[in-house]
């Protein structure tokens, strides 16, 4: 049947045919979509980006115009490289190398030859840019910020990268998104909406025309501009004061939980992070171990709270009826128990709670903390009564605002003791450091600050937030709606007082404000690194939370200096300057300003990196800095000295830029 | 002239399948080759309005063709062979470079290409040459001859580096095989097709090994006398064939070449190496493919396809005219027109079987494997099925030469038919 030859090749082609089609178009293929469909050339119209204000009208962030010189390998023509160079400020091997890595990349695409030219590159490239073929000058728009404070605040924007682009179809190869602070937490609002228009063009990348006459091209939206609760005068300040040394800063306003500053040290000026040098900077400051810039220390530094946890106790104490306010205990240097013994300093003894709170006394409140564990029959019981106490202040987990990091500390439960020693196996001596705020307890400065603002308030937090106002629309319900704590009302007035009396007659005294009525607690907090694998003591951290005035809470703030030693030392200083700031807008313990400018702990810091054996604590020095740094720093608070908090005077001084 | 009366005996069926083929073929060339917002039929400066005079004109050649007597096209097949091989040699004289091949007259403004007439005049000379009482297929030196009348415009094509014509010429085979020739001959090109394959894509070393194994095991199978010299020899031939295609692929071939065999092979493991390759040499290809791919089950739609209408795919309206099909009509639509092309292709062998004189019966069995080898080697170029070889797709590719190229091809056949009775 020779006949049958052909017919059967004929046939088992059709089949081959057929079925490498339904491979390529059914099992494999898709209808494209505009977005992956590679012969339209997708062009996106991005709106302007919202604009940041503090809480008094001063603008923080805007835009700038950014010229990037663009080019199309296969379209430049022969030039006068010459000039071109000398225009662009590059030699001409540099022209040889962008030029030659683009063409490899793709002929027809078009490359960036130089990304963000200064305004007054472009003016005098602009005039010859047609004397150029194949290079054209593309407008973006970066952020200018409009002040050199409050880098860990405001943020900064960079590229998307792969994986954002993988969650969030929105976003492009190219597009820039916020990368920290409130750009990451209010990106969707300041981006606004970018528009589309979609190109049919050539294999050549030419365009042909509309897509469909348009019908997918949308329109942008521009992003709406925010109020934040910042107060710019008072965050520089904070910055000012923190200089040369480690640490955070945290305000807030109790009656309605706004930040009002946020300081955390060694910062930046948030202006590196803008323009052609960004990723050089940004590598920077990511790079640099010691200081760790990026780190924001106010939000993310987990350290163990220190005295002014003990507060908490004496408030658990009362709530739960173990203790009385003229409950005395004796304190002989120290508490003993079971053979061991936790110290205390001089003072007089016995102790009611109010000598105890502003004498920091380690035994009162050891006492206390044992009564309160031990008012059950089992300790896990009191345990976890007394931790959920503790959480009602909004400690031990995080916070959820509006911030773009955090931590969620560490307040432990029964089960922790449970793992760590077996189930009914432990009692209230096995963590009795919990009393001062050692022990298993890790707070962050943001959540002492509102632990502050909840003792201030009397027993209630608003969740700290940064966010006052956004153009067109209301805030979060959750910032306007209170937490209650588990401690009634009653209880707070004589602890207030307590803390009160640290600066009355405590620990704080020193650094007591005439005419502001202050209410403080110092704090000391020990501390470890790990340095090439070794365990070492470094000198405590200086801790100090406080509110004010005391009957009418306008500011409540957490400040941590790292290895500041004692809480008066730096971190008390720095809380009563704050407060008198922020409440007069003047400075009458000039000396304490003095004191806190010119001394630096950098020696400190470097201490543990110097492999060299070093003291701590009592075997510390104070350094100052050198007379033109101090200059340097005076000139500073001058200038800052001079800023207006009036929004009529802020309009009107920036009325132009706007 | 045609009687009246007669318009009957025609085979109508053949007809409307080749005109649904040029029709649907020129409503892709529209797609393939537009430019503006506007489409004027009608411009004889854009390729699609070039094609529709081509077509208008191939109505008035169909005419011709069937009003000449049936017999001319028997009697006077061997001056038509010669005319059609001279025309041919006068390119090596005469002719226009168009693409790096000499295949084209210029007569003003127009392009003809010879080659796509010598394909009706060898199916024509074969079928007049076997035909003949004194021929006998079976015979060394009528093979010879045949092979001959065959070969001359196979290698006069290839000198013009139209390897794809040459090809075709290939498929008389089909056509000599129906007539009685060996299958022997068969049982040759699919054994050097096999070693070919094999060697370049498992290495010489395996290859031997698979023939040894295979005709030793043929042979002792078949419990013949253990005479090893036939086995034997027949391995040691086709060993060296295998080295030799070896040997002739990694030095002797242009590279060009042996980056498309290379391609369709999967024979490039280094993924920076076959990413660049897919961007030169396998760039058609490839853009090819994602256009077919693009176009999902039921296609985008005509005049819809945003590859088509990019120009991603270089030579789209020419061979590359069925990833147009692919991207505009689908799935769905691409296999209609595969479905068609099959109709046609056997529709034609039907009618050839039917035929009373052998010369008929040879020359519709010559256009059905003239039209089957276009139709295999451009669709499966297209997909990837087989690798890359420049030739048109019969009533689709635009050009005048090619379609009226395959109009003389299928029309002769048409009047051969419609004459069968008279044959008696």
């Amino acid at each position: 049947m020779r006949r049958f030859l052909l017919v059967g090749a004929i046939a088992f082609a059709g089949i081959i045919f057929i079925l490498r089609l339904f491979y390529l178009q059914v099992y494999d293929g898709r209808i494209d979509d505009i977005f992956s469909d590679n012969a339209l050339r997708k062009v996106y119209d991005y709106p302007k980006r919202g604009f940041v204000f503090d809480r008094y009208g001063e603008l923080l962030v805007s835009n700038q115009p950014s010229y990037d010189v663009m080019f199309i390998p296969r379209e430049v023509k022969p030039l006068d490289t010459l000039e071109f160079c000398r225009l662009l400020k590059i030699d001409k091997e540099r022209f040889k190398t962008i030029y030659e890595k683009a063409y490899h990349y793709s002929p027809w695409l078009p490359s960036v030859f130089i990304p963000h030219l200064s305004k007054e590159d472009y003016a005098s490239l602009q005039e010859k840019m047609r004397k150029f073929e194949g290079f054209y000058i593309q407008k973006r728009s970066l952020r200018h910020y409009e002040t050199s404070i409050g880098a860990n605040v405001l943020g900064d924007i960079g590229e998307v990268n792969d994986a954002i682009i993988e969650r969030d179809p929105y976003y492009r190869m190219g597009d820039l998104i916020g990368k920290q602070g409130v750009e990451i937490s209010y990106e969707k609002t300041l981006r606004g909406v970018k528009g589309l228009k979609v190109i049919q063009k050539d294999r050549f990348n030419r365009d042909l025309g509309p897509y469909k006459d348009g019908i997918y091209d949308t329109l942008p939206k521009p992003g709406s501009d925010i109020t934040i609760t910042i107060d710019a005068k008072l965050q520089a300040y904070g910055e000012l004061l923190m200089s040369n040394k480690h640490g955070g800063i945290i305000a807030i306003e109790p009656s309605s939980g706004e930040i009002l500053s946020m300081v955390s040290t060694p910062t930046y000026n948030p202006n590196l992070l803008v323009g052609r040098d960004r990723s050089k900077n940004f590598s920077k400051l990511y790079n640099d171990s010691i200081n760790k810039p990026l780190y924001d220390r106010g939000l993310q530094a987990m350290y163990p709270p220190g005295s002014p946890f003990k507060i908490l106790n004496a408030l658990i104490g009362l709530q739960e009826e173990v203790v009385t306010t003229e409950d005395r205990f004796y304190c002989n240097h120290g508490y003993s128990y079971g053979g061991r013994k936790m110290g205390c300093h001089g003072h007089p003894s016995p102790l009611a709670m109010n000598g105890g709170i502003y004498n920091s006394c380690n035994a009162y409140f050891a006492n206390v903390y044992r009564r309160i564990i031990d008012k059950h029959k089992n300790p896990a019981k009191g345990l976890d009564i007394w931790s959920n106490h503790v959480k009602s202040f909004g400690l031990g987990d995080y916070l959820n605002n509006d911030l773009s990091v955090g931590q969620p500390g560490k307040i432990p439960t029964s089960k922790t003791y449970d793992q760590l020693y077996g189930k009914n196996r432990w009692g209230s001596t096995f963590n009795l450091s919990n009393s001062i705020g050692q022990g298993e307890v890790l707070t962050t400065p943001i959540q002492l600050a509102n632990m502050t603002a909840a003792i201030a308030n009397r027993g209630y937090y608003y969740t700290p937030h940064i966010i006052k106002h956004i153009e067109g629309q209301t805030i979060d319900e959750k910032y306007t709606t209170p937490h209650h704590t588990t401690i009634d009302k009653k209880h707070f007035e004589p602890i207030v007082q307590g803390m009160f009396d640290v600066y009355n007659y405590g620990t704080a005294s020193g650094v007591r404000i005439n005419g502001i009525e202050i209410c403080g607690k110092t704090g000391t907090a020990e501390n470890f690194v790990k340095v090439n694998g070794q365990r070492m003591q470094l000198t405590d951290h200086s801790i100090f939370i406080a509110f004010a005035p005391k009957d009418d809470p306008k500011i409540a703030l957490a400040v941590f200096v790292e290895n500041g030693y004692w809480g008066a030392r730096f971190a008390g200083k720095i809380a009563s300057l704050m407060i008198e700031k922020y409440l007069t807008d003047t400075i009458t313990r000039v000396d304490m300003e003095d004191y806190l400018l010119k001394h630096t702990l950098e020696h400190e810091y470097a201490k543990p990196y110097s492999g060299k054996p070093f003291g701590i604590n009592k075997n510390t020095t104070l350094e100052q800095i050198s007379e033109p740094e101090y200059l340097e720093l005076k000139e500073l608070l001058k200038q800052l000295n001079k800023k207006s908090r009036d929004p009529k005077v802020i309009k009107k001084n920036q009325g132009l830029n706007l | 002239m045609v009687e009246a009366g007669r318009y009957y005996k025609f085979d109508w069926i053949t007809i409307i399948l080749f005109f649904m083929l040029v029709g649907f073929g020129w409503i892709n060339i529209i797609s393939a080759s537009h430019t503006g917002d506007t489409i004027n039929y009608f411009d004889f400066s854009q390729p699609y309005g070039k094609q529709l005079m081509f077509i208008f004109l191939t109505i008035g050649l169909i005419v011709l063709i069937l009003a000449i007597e049936s017999k001319f096209y028997e009697r006077f097949s061997s001056v038509i062979y010669i005319v059609s091989m001279l025309s041919l040699v006068g390119l090596f004289a005469f002719g226009k470079n168009v693409n790096g091949a000499t295949s084209w007259y210029g007569v003003g403004a127009m392009t003809i290409q010879p080659s796509e007439f010598a394909k009706a005049a060898t199916a024509l000379a074969v079928a007049k040459y076997v035909s003949d009482l004194n021929t006998d297929i079976r015979k060394i030196k009528d093979q010879i001859y045949v092979f001959g009348i065959i070969a001359i415009p196979a290698i006069l094509v290839l000198l013009q580096k139209d390897a794809g014509s040459t090809l075709v010429y290939g498929s008389f085979i089909f056509v000599l095989y129906r007539e009685g020739l060996s299958p022997l001959f068969l049982v040759l090109a699919a054994m050097l097709i096999g070693i070919s394959l094999s060697a370049l894509k498992f290495g010489v070393i395996i290859t031997s090994i698979i023939i040894t194994v295979v005709i030793l095991g043929h042979h002792f199978l078949r419990r013949r006398k253990p005479l090893l010299i036939q086995p034997i020899s027949i391995i040691t031939i086709s060993v060296a064939v295998a080295f030799g295609v070896r040997y002739f692929y990694d030095e002797i071939i242009p590279f060009h070449q042996k980056d498309r065999i290379t391609i369709w092979l999967s024979l490039e493991k280094d993924p920076v190496k076959l990413e660049r390759m897919k961007k030169t040499i396998a760039y058609n290809l490839n853009e090819s493919e994602k256009a077919i791919s693009s176009g999902g089950l039921k296609g985008k739609g005509f005049l819809e396809g945003t590859r088509t209408t990019g120009k991603f795919v270089p030579e789209q309206h020419t061979d590359y005219i069925f990833s147009t099909v692919g991207e505009e009509w689908g799935f769905i639509g691409s296999t209609a027109v595969i479905i068609v092309f099959i109709l046609l292709l056997l529709r034609i062998l039907h009618l050839a079987e039917l035929q009373r004189s052998q010369f008929s019966r040879m020359y519709g069995y010559g256009v059905a494997s003239i039209f089957f080898m276009h139709f295999f080697i451009n669709i499966g170029m297209v997909m990837g099925i087989i690798p890359t070889i420049g030739i048109p797709l019969p009533m689709f590719s635009y050009g005048g030469s090619g379609l009226w190229g395959f109009t003389i091809l299928l029309f002769i056949f048409i009047k051969l038919d419609s004459d069968r009775i008279n044959q008696w």
